[in-house]
């Protein structure tokens, strides 16, 4: 019996298709790009213990026993102390804000109840939004009080160490008090959903045009390029905004995620987000020749969204150089004005250092794709 | 400006893609209610040709008018008053006839959109299949929605690119005596095609190769300026062709079923090599525009052959 296949046949397939994918630079380029990329990024710039986390001393008690303390919190390596002279209400403010994660406040008379023996506590203040983030600091601080004064009681004193221990630590989870990951998770699912429907539409419906040949017709019409890209833009919009409502409608009786703050700032916020995310989409769209190169390129820009942006790893736990290439995303800012808002109850304040950032990306990323956007067929 | 009496006043037109030159020194002059056909081999310029007129590209060289409108500057003002019919169909597949003139018509910002798109669509024939998708229309009809649609804003100029590439005979015929209508309306139109039926139906007529325009006037002045001569030969031999392209003072042979018309610029010469083959029959025709072109062709310099 003769098989109904024949090698030449297969091999005309085959040397076509090779012919194909080497003309196509950017899929080429992507084929390589994405897997170096993902080796890169899961390699070296994931990590989900992390270390030194910014953390305010509040010490009213300035003894050496205090002092000893702040030491053992630097030695465990997960506390990073920072030189700090405003007071709790700032510290407060700057914890909304998400520069630092823990405040510690020792209590004035903290060295003189443990010399007593009166086993006085000091309190430690997280911020919990991201439980994953700050769940091993937590845990290395459970048995710090056993240890960290082991050398400063000595003599007389000795007596203290031991069980109970000679001091009490009393944590207070901030803004998810019960470590629900949920909460966390969906408002910032809300960020990458929209990163990657508003810059996937808009960057096929411009090269669609290209694709399809209509772009030509376009092109010999009186027509402003920039109402070509805001007429694109506006109807994507009000698509993001359907979206938005979905998941902040699940989030809220789904997973019953709080919406502590102003849910018209978290729209107006919003707006701002989807428009950045449309001019990235444009911008792709000016420089890919194909819907699939389209696609592509989302798919580049999407990956580090999601794993430098601090939505699926906390952002801290990521080295120096990444953090940066993370700052530069807008879904970084976004996450951050989101969970502000929703879980922290946040205002104007505490949000506008996260808005200003997204404002200069789409203003750079817009200018981009209004130069390169095409007037004619040249 | 639009009472202007030249539609098209281009000189010197130059366009280069990557070093090489698509377009060369273009000089072109349309009058208003003209039909001027644009012929010339594919890959001559034409469609470069038109894109510079109507400000879709840049010319790198050259100057001039378009309805009294400068082709470098005034580009805006030009495209609202041409409508432009590309080479391969460019509206939108996906939105249905009537969704695509009235697309059209928000665009140039029409007064009585409603109307002017119902007009539009009675009078080309399209107003029972108004909610077809353009994808699903038939080569014949998106060519007559394609006109429709660029004659919407009633434009002074039509730039007709190849507009009736594989359309049959009797749309062809519908589309020309349209175009015809128009002309005599006052507005003018550029046309570029293949065919020379097409050709002998414009006022005037200008042939591209290489990038030069190398001739131009109405067909009748392109037929006698040719001075070509051409006979119907018939005759038994199944090699006949191949014997009469070798033979002293003929240029062309082309078969056409049992006949083989022979042209060549001299006549005389050609007789005497006919009379010279045994069981020849031959007698003298007209020459048509389909042989000067081939000859104004083959007299363009082939270095330039790409």
């Amino acid at each position: 019996m003769k098989l109904p296949l024949s090698l030449h046949r297969l091999w005309a397939i085959v040397v076509k298709e090779f012919i194909q994918l080497r003309r196509d630079r950017i899929t080429f380029a992507m084929m390589v790009g994405i897997p170096l990329m993902q080796l890169v990024l899961f390699g070296f710039a994931i990590n989900t213990d992390p270390k030194r986390l910014p953390t305010v001393v509040l010490d009213a008690d300035q003894s050496s026993y205090s002092r000893s303390f702040v030491t053992g919190l630097q030695n465990s390596g997960y506390f990073h102390v920072l030189p700090y002279s405003g007071g709790i209400a700032q510290a407060k403010q700057d914890m909304a804000i998400g520069t630092i994660q823990f405040i510690v406040s020792i209590p004035a008379d903290f060295s003189r109840q443990l010399v007593r023996g009166e086993r006085p506590a000091l309190l430690l203040e997280a911020d919990a939004s991201d439980p994953a983030a700050t769940g091993n600091a937590l845990a290395a601080l459970a048995s710090l009080n056993q240890t960290v004064l082991s050398h400063d009681l000595t003599g007389a004193l000795a007596r203290l160490n031991g069980t109970p221990p000679p001091f009490d630590i009393r944590v207070q989870r901030n803004y998810n008090p019960e470590g629900i990951t949920q909460y966390n998770i969906v408002p910032g699912l809300m960020g990458t959903i929209l990163t990657l429907t508003m810059i996937m539409m808009t960057g096929m419906a411009v090269t669609r045009e290209l694709e399809r040949g209509t772009l030509e017709n376009l092109l010999a019409m009186p027509v402003h390029p920039l109402e070509v890209m805001i007429g694109k833009i506006l109807p994507y919009i009000m698509v993001g905004f359907v979206q938005v409502v979905i998941i902040l409608t699940a989030a809220h009786f789904l997973f019953q995620v709080p919406i502590a703050g102003s849910l018209a700032l978290l729209l107006a916020c919003v707006l701002v987000f989807l428009a950045a995310n449309l001019a990235v989409g444009m911008m792709f769209s000016t420089i890919a020749k194909n819907q699939l190169q389209a696609m592509q390129m989302t798919f580049f820009f999407f990956l580090p969204s999601i794993l430098l942006s601090g939505f699926m790893f906390p952002f801290r736990g990521m080295p120096e150089w990444a953090q940066v290439i993370g700052s530069a995303l807008p879904l970084t800012h976004f996450l951050r004005i989101v969970r502000g808002i929703m879980l922290k109850g946040n205002g104007w304040a505490e949000t506008w250092p996260s808005v200003w950032p997204l404002l200069v990306f789409m203003g750079v990323v817009l200018l981009i794709a209004l130069k390169r956007y095409r007037r004619t067929l040249d | 400006m639009n009472d202007a009496a030249l539609s098209i006043d281009v000189s010197g037109l130059s366009k280069s893609f990557h070093g090489k030159a698509a377009v060369n020194g273009l000089t072109l002059q349309v009058q208003r209610g003209e039909i001027f056909g644009f012929l010339g081999p594919n890959g001559s310029g034409k469609t470069t040709s038109i894109r510079m007129l109507c400000g879709l590209l840049t010319p790198d060289a050259g100057s001039g008018t378009c309805l009294g409108f400068d082709v470098r500057t005034q580009s805006t003002q030009i495209k609202k008053q041409v409508g432009y019919m590309t080479q391969r169909f460019s509206f939108y597949e996906d939105l249905s006839i009537r969704e695509n003139l009235d697309f059209v018509a928000r665009m140039y910002g029409m007064a009585d959109r409603r109307r002017a798109v119902e007009q539009a669509m009675t009078d080309l024939g399209l107003a029972e299949r108004r909610n077809q998708l353009a994808g699903t229309l038939s080569g014949g009809w998106k060519q007559r929605l394609a006109l429709s649609a660029c004659m919407l804003h009633q434009p002074q100029l039509l730039l007709l690119d190849e507009p009736t590439a594989g359309v049959d005979p009797k749309a062809r015929r519908d589309f020309w005596d349209e175009i015809h209508r128009l002309a005599a309306q006052g507005i003018s139109v550029l046309v570029s095609t293949h065919y020379m039926d097409e050709a002998a139906r414009c006022h005037r007529l200008g042939y591209i190769a290489y990038g030069d325009l190398l001739a131009s006037g109405t067909p009748d002045e392109l037929l006698s300026a040719s001075q070509l001569v051409s006979f119907n030969v018939q005759g038994s031999d199944l090699a006949l062709g191949e014997r009469l392209k070798a033979l002293p003072g003929v240029e062309q042979v082309v078969a056409m079923g049992h006949v083989y018309s022979v042209s060549g610029a001299d006549g005389e010469r050609i007789r005497q090599s006919l009379s010279g083959i045994e069981g020849l029959r031959f007698e003298p025709v007209e020459t048509g525009l389909e042989q000067v072109f081939i000859q104004l062709m083959e007299r363009s310099n082939p270095e330039k052959i790409r």
